[in-house]
């Protein structure tokens, strides 16, 4: 019986009529010097789920395992980081918020910054951690990156819950905030903000294996976006010959739309909110297809 | 039955020099001067690149159900052939085609984590090295009962002692039920009854119509575990065939001159070896010997000052360091133990022919005084090879006798009736 399932099939029969005709064998791989650039094996990559699902509960509760706060390690900081802007931004240098409370107008900023800044410091250095395991056994490589977005993505939800939490509050003590349908575009902008830290993520990924000193930049890169990033201040407040490079940094459109949409107050640009979502889907693509490229001989190069 | 696996002209080169621990900053300037014409900072051109065939055109197959051993000295390309396999690294060219899941054992333990519980480590593990989550549920008893863990399933395996972290490990391994099976040296871990039931579950494996890939540097075990070997050279096939065969091949390649020994005595010591050889029944220093032939080890040595006592001793082990047997000069001559005179000695002992199993040997040899302290040592002095010239179990073919002696005893059949 021949594996007929998924079988590439060789042995060509060559020659005259006079010859016996070789047996067609089905194979069910062949391990060859280089795969096509645009074969992702996602079929692959659903096959090994679970493991992407075993990783995530792995680094879950190794890091949650053995502290003292446990759990409140997800509710803490951001609330932290919200009082503190308020303190510094709102209170001692008094920067703008469009007349929305400082407290809901920080943690807006900061909650759709970290996912992005999240996604991309998690996932530069996947290659380098992972050296010692990648040496050892193959599995899609792709499920570390997916798995760390995955793990980042429980402190998401979490934190998505203390904003409402504390909207609803604010709104409750009469504050001018006007949810409105946008809040729905949430999904989609979750789905940019991970796409566009991911996709550079993994392509850095892929080139720290081999300049170390490119995995210390990264860190430093994100703190210089947090700075051209509408996250403590309002775009609106830019002044006007500035707006344009604000505008072409894609990460703008994701966190204006979202404080548009709960908030009721920020800049609703149809036409920057696509250009986002497209420059978030080519660094998505070109991440995924560099780090697939550099998979199969990165381990030659450490 | 039929080709499972089919290596074809595999080829792997690794770029050496050019791959170091070279920064963006060096690359960039690198590419600098490479556009604007100036010559390469770290002066190296392109037609200057040095590397090494790690694989050289290698092809051979595989039919269901062979065990193939591969083996070869350090750097003959066995690891890199095992990497290729497990999809670790790609090729460079040829390529491999598989019919059937594989699954590749490199290490015991990969990805276990040290703060989870031996069951989750158990999934986790499994899953890393591709088995399905109902594999592992219908497997997980059989596993935890192979593992003697017990109790501490539950228990975070940080808290394991060494030897239950390498046997929850292996036993993982050793349930995974691939149609090939790639296995690197993994077999040396735990105690030694441990050892065995790995042994055995892998003979089990082996038996059951599996196709087994085993990469070794124990000739014991690739003889007890494979059918067929394939010996590799700098990165290139040079035998392939019945495992006995090609391990007898390996071991003619493995003996270098190492008849002899000689050391530069050290005048201030009261004893000193001086010379250490392996002499065949003519007294020629020779390495190689027939199972015919006796092997005589010869030791030199001198006495700087009257001392109470001094002998000489040679331990005879494998190739890989199992002990056959020891002798000393006392053990026949008490009166070594006793004053000895200054001046040089000569001491030899015979092994007789027709008692040593073909195969490798090493000497240790050494000098003591009365009193057993040692003056020298050297462990690895000498190493000699006796070569099949006919023992009693290479009559039936395919050799199965896997004792370090093949001595023939007499024995005597009577009838009864």
């Amino acid at each position: 019986m021949h594996n007929l399932q998924k079988g590439v099939m060789t042995g060509k029969n060559e020659g005259t009529t006079q010859e016996q005709p070789q047996e067609v064998q089905w194979w069910t791989s062949v391990i060859t010097p280089r795969e096509k650039w645009y074969h992702l094996r996602l079929k692959e990559l659903w096959e090994y789920r679970q493991l992407v699902w075993l990783f995530v509960r792995r680094d879950f509760v190794s890091a949650y395992k053995q502290t003292i706060l446990g759990y409140f390690w997800f509710v803490f900081p951001p609330i932290l980081a919200a009082l503190a802007s308020t303190f510094f931004y709102g209170n001692v240098i008094s920067l703008p918020t469009d007349g929305l409370p400082p407290f809901l107008f920080y943690m807006s900023g900061t909650f759709m910054f970290n996912i992005f800044s999240n996604s991309f410091i998690n996932t530069s250095n996947v290659f380098g951690q992972n050296a010692n395991i990648f040496g050892k056994v193959y599995f899609p490589r792709l499920t570390i990156p997916l798995a760390r977005v995955l793990i980042y993505l429980i402190n998401v939800a979490v934190q998505f819950v203390l904003f409402i939490g504390f909207l609803v509050y604010f709104i409750s003590i009469g504050a001018d905030i006007q949810p409105n349908v946008w809040a729905f575009m949430l999904p989609v902008l979750l789905l940019m903000s991970v796409n566009m830290g991911l996709g550079p993520g993994l392509i850095t990924s892929a080139m720290t294996a081999r300049y170390r000193d490119l995995g210390q930049l990264v860190a430093f890169f994100t703190t210089l976006v947090t700075y051209v990033t509408p996250v403590v201040y309002p775009l609106s407040n830019v002044p006007e010959h500035l707006k344009i490079y604000f505008k072409l940094n894609p990460v703008t459109a994701i966190i204006e739309t979202f404080r548009y949409g709960f908030l009721g107050q920020g800049v609703l640009d149809l036409g920057m909110l696509a250009y986002s979502f497209t420059v978030s889907f080519v660094f998505l693509l070109i991440g995924v297809f560099w780090f697939r490229s550099m998979e199969s001989t990165f381990l030659d190069t450490v | 039955m039929g080709k499972v696996i089919s290596v074809e002209h595999l080829s792997k080169y690794y770029r050496l020099g050019l791959v170091d621990r070279r920064t963006f900053r060096d690359d960039i300037l690198v590419l600098w001067n490479r556009m604007t014409g100036k010559p390469d900072p770290y002066g190296r051109t392109q037609s200057e690149e040095t590397g090494i065939w790690a694989l050289k055109d290698v092809s051979f197959e595989v039919e269901q159900g062979e065990r193939i051993g591969i083996i070869g000295f350090n750097g003959a390309g066995k690891s890199t052939l095992l990497k290729i396999f497990s999809r670790i690294t790609a090729p460079t060219a040829g390529q491999i085609k598989i019919k059937g899941k594989v699954a590749s054992l490199l290490e015991v333990g990969t990805g276990f984590h040290p703060e989870l519980t031996g069951r989750e480590n158990i999934y986790l593990n499994g899953t890393i090295l591709g088995m399905k989550r109902s594999e592992i549920e219908k497997k997980f008893d059989e596993i935890v009962a192979f593992s003697e863990i017990g109790k501490f399933i539950d228990t975070p395996v940080k808290r394991y002692s060494s030897g239950m972290y390498v046997r929850l490990a292996f036993a993982v391994a050793a349930h995974l039920e691939p149609e090939i099976l790639v296995v690197d040296e993994v077999l040396a871990v735990g105690d030694f009854a441990f050892q065995r039931k790995c042994l055995d579950k892998m003979e089990d494996v082996a038996t059951g119509g599996r196709t087994v890939l085993f990469v070794s540097h124990n000739m014991g075990s690739i003889n007890r575990l494979c059918n067929r070997a394939v010996l590799l050279r700098q990165g290139e096939v040079t035998a392939i065939g019945p495992t006995a065969a090609v391990i007898n091949k390996y071991m003619k390649e493995s003996i270098a001159g190492e008849a002899q020994y000689i050391q530069e005595p050290d005048p201030a010591k009261p004893m000193n070896l001086l010379e250490a050889s392996v002499v065949n029944q003519e007294g020629v220093v020779g390495a190689q010997f027939g199972y015919d032939e006796p092997v005589t080890i010869r030791l030199k040595y001198e006495i700087n000052q009257p001392v109470r006592g001094c002998y000489v001793g040679i331990e005879l082990l494998t190739s890989i360091g199992v002990s056959v047997f020891t002798t000393a000069d006392h053990d026949a001559d008490v009166s070594m133990l006793e004053d000895r005179q200054p001046g040089v000695y000569e001491s030899e002992v015979v092994i007789p022919r027709e008692f040593l199993m073909p195969g490798e040997f090493m000497v240790r040899v050494w000098i003591a005084d009365g009193f057993a302290v040692v003056a020298y040592e050297r462990v690895d002095a000498l190493r000699f090879s006796v070569m099949d010239t006919g023992t009693p179990g290479s009559h039936f073919g395919q050799d199965s006798r896997r004792s370090l002696l093949q001595p023939i005893f007499p024995w005597r059949t009577k009838g009864l009736d």
